[in-house]
């Protein structure tokens, strides 16, 4: 699994609430037996018109936000479908970082088993950012997992919450299904006593 | 100590439990399906290792299985591709598939087979690479939707990583008047509290409105409670469910029949068991739903009028309902009844069993589908298929002029070629009426199969109230 240390980068503000993952990657992308590609693909109907041409007004789109690498999303991104295609797609792209007020749990599971990294901010924090973003395109975020902050450019930090476990995965790249298959023993002790 | 149902079948299940970690959590039932898991099962290769309890997973196609007859070969590649790994992957590790060429007969929707085969049980924990897995819930059973990564993680050693959620309890209570359905008490739910009220939640529905619904119905509200946010929807088993369960192909019989309903007759939450919230409606208050924007919490009563974003005072959700509404191409404190549409969905694992298409069925018996509109009946599995079939009511669907089809998701996900063309509007019994949901540019009106029959009738957005007696 990838690894998430630190990370600074500008951001890509997609104010939008309730985002869904039918939206962060449609449906018919889903027939692959891979993980390759999907980037391209990533809110192909928001970013691509009919003819596949992109469009102007999508802020993917817009030539000053190639490169940033950590999504300013409204609240409650990713509900909807439980397809892991979402984070594929927006790690393809090359997200490391998303920061919201809430996310859909399937999400926040499937985006930490990818290392990229949920960031839930109160509302006020917020509305600062988008506000941040708004007064400067070139606002710049510093994210250190390991300090649990993300630094803004007047050097102000705001501390954000992870439980211990998901946090010493990505600092670690530690293979989540590695450490549950070294509990076999316990495994096969549970079997015993409940299948009997 | 009061325990609720979740916290009974939660405990039963960690295998482990480390301080400041997510429980390792045992897992009763997998189920497995096309699209979210051939990378699972290609991990398993990476890892050189096998399925840990293939008598513990099961697999069926449905998500990009052609509607059309059986007989006929799946045209899009990547769908056949897609199959055609399935198959391998199930015959290399020995699981179970319900398959087109292995159990035609049996195949369907992974949310209405499983319980249709008696494989959904009571107090058990159930797992599937889909969010609509909460529909198992309906029988007193934890399920939930998991990611692929997941999914490789249960195949590899039969249990989760999980943070214990919180528990919602969701009180209704009321009678149902004539016409409303399991599917509106859940459109009115989500419509109330927002897609995102259970976020970190896991609901249980309690109440008489709950207690009297059948399980077919108890399913269609378990099913949306990802819609509401909340990754399992629990309802208490009881004589409804047993009654439901028994006799099916995996159910256990004879001694083991008496042993398993002792157990499942402790699961009910105890008297006084605390939830961490509560949320209540009252059914006997709701008149038929009807969605109309693009998330499934943007749903009115069907007599109701569109509303207006200029009166909507928070911004971001003014914002959201303006661009809904230049989406799906309605105007502000518009109706909604008589909205003209172009095709009518009944199907998806929320309304495709048979009590559903009995109910559109009732509708539809000696009228005729609007010129104007394509209808289509898309039964949950074979199984249903051939019941609704016994009971002639394909012949109802037919000579109304409604198309009717072989078993799978359909027009719900729309990866199948059932689809929408841009800008249609339809009446959908589905889930999910996101953007393109049921085609690129498709809009969605979500409603009960009553509704969708009457408005199929109609043309266009109907009340099923006038049409029935
Ligand atoms: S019917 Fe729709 S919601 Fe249900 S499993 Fe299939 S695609 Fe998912």
């Amino acid at each position: 699994m990838n690894q998430f240390t630190t990370l600074t980068s500008k951001i890509v503000p997609l104010p939008n609430e309730n985002v869904d993952t039918d939206q962060i990657i449609p449906a018919r992308f889903l027939k692959v037996t891979d993980k390759k590609g999907l980037g391209d693909n990533l809110f192909a109907d928001w970013r691509y018109d009919a003819d596949g041409s992109p469009r102007a007004d999508f802020v993917l789109n817009r030539p000053e936000m190639q490169g940033r690498q950590i999504l300013l999303a409204g609240d409650n991104f990713g509900c909807g479908s439980s397809r892991e295609h979402a984070p594929w797609a927006l790690v393809g792209y090359g997200f490391r970082a998303v920061i919201s007020t809430s996310f859909a749990d399937i999400f926040r599971n499937n985006s930490l088993k990818n290392g990229l990294l949920p960031i839930v901010v109160d509302k006020d924090t917020h509305q600062q950012l988008f506000s941040l973003v708004q007064e400067d395109p070139n606002t710049t975020l510093a994210i250190d997992l390991a300090a649990q902050t993300v630094t803004l450019p007047d050097g102000r930090r705001v501390a954000f919450s992870i439980d211990h476990f998901s946090k010493t995965c990505l600092l670690n790249g530690v293979d989540e299904i590695g450490y549950v298959l070294n509990l076999r023993d316990k495994i096969e002790a549970f079997e015993r006593i409940h299948e009997g | 100590m009061s325990q609720t149902l979740f916290e009974k079948i939660w405990n039963a299940h960690v295998v482990a439990q480390e301080p400041d970690s997510p429980a390792v959590l045992y897992i009763d039932l997998h189920l497995v399906h096309e699209v979210t898991s051939p990378q699972a099962f290609d991990g398993l290769r990476t890892r050189g290792i096998r399925v840990r309890r293939p008598d513990r997973t099961f697999a069926t196609m449905d998500h990009g299985i052609p509607t059309t007859p059986r007989d006929l070969p799946i045209l899009d590649e990547l769908a056949a591709k897609q199959i055609a790994q399935l198959e391998k992957n199930c015959a290399e590790f020995g699981v179970t598939l319900y398959g087109l060429h292995s159990a035609p007969d049996k195949m369907g929707i992974v949310h209405v087979i499983g319980p249709e085969l008696g494989l959904t049980q009571p107090g058990m924990t159930i797992v599937c690479g889909d969010s609509h897995t909460s529909t198992h819930g309906a029988f007193g059973a934890l399920a939930f939707g998991i990611g692929t990564s997941e999914v490789e993680m249960v195949l590899a050693t039969q249990c989760l990583l999980q943070r214990k959620p919180k528990t919602m309890q969701v009180q209704i209570d009321g009678v149902l008047q004539k016409g409303v359905t399991a599917k509106d008490i859940i459109l009115a739910l989500i419509a109330r509290y927002g897609v995102g009220a259970g976020t970190g939640h896991v609901f249980e529905y309690t109440g008489a409105a709950i207690r009297r619904l059948s399980m077919e119905e108890r399913m269609t509200i378990c099913n949306m409670s990802i819609e509401g946010g909340a990754r399992a929807g629990l309802i208490a088993p009881d004589d409804t469910t047993f009654e439901y369960m028994a006799g099916r192909e995996y159910a256990p019989k004879g001694p083991a029949w008496d042993k398993a309903l002792a157990r499942w007759r402790t699961l009910p939450s105890d008297p006084g068991a605390r939830y961490d919230a509560t949320l209540t409606l009252d059914a006997g208050a709701l008149e038929p739903m009807v969605t109309f924007g693009t998330n499934p919490g943007m749903g009115i009563g069907i007599t109701g009028r569109v509303p207006d974003p200029a009166k909507t005072p928070d911004l971001s959700a003014r914002n959201a309902l303006s661009k809904a509404l230049a989406y799906m191409d309605l105007k502000p404190n518009q109706p909604l009844l008589g909205q003209p549409i172009d095709v009518v969905f009944i199907g998806s694992c929320t309304n495709s069993r048979i009590t559903d298409l009995r109910l559109a069925a009732s509708v539809l018996k000696g009228r005729k589908v609007n010129p104007r509109v394509r209808a289509m009946v898309v039964p949950g599995s074979a199984q249903v298929k051939r019941q609704a079939e016994a009971e002639g009511l394909d012949r109802i669907f037919k000579e109304a002029g409604a198309e009717w089809r072989e078993a799978g998701c359909s027009m719900c996900i729309a990866m199948n070629g059932d689809q929408l063309a841009p800008g249609q509007y339809a009446v959908s019994t589905s889930n999910r009426n996101f953007e393109g949901r049921q085609g690129k540019g498709g809009r969605t009106f979500l409603a009960s199969p009553l509704t969708a029959a009457a408005s199929a009738v109609a043309g266009a957005v109907a009340d099923p109230r006038t049409l029935i007696q």
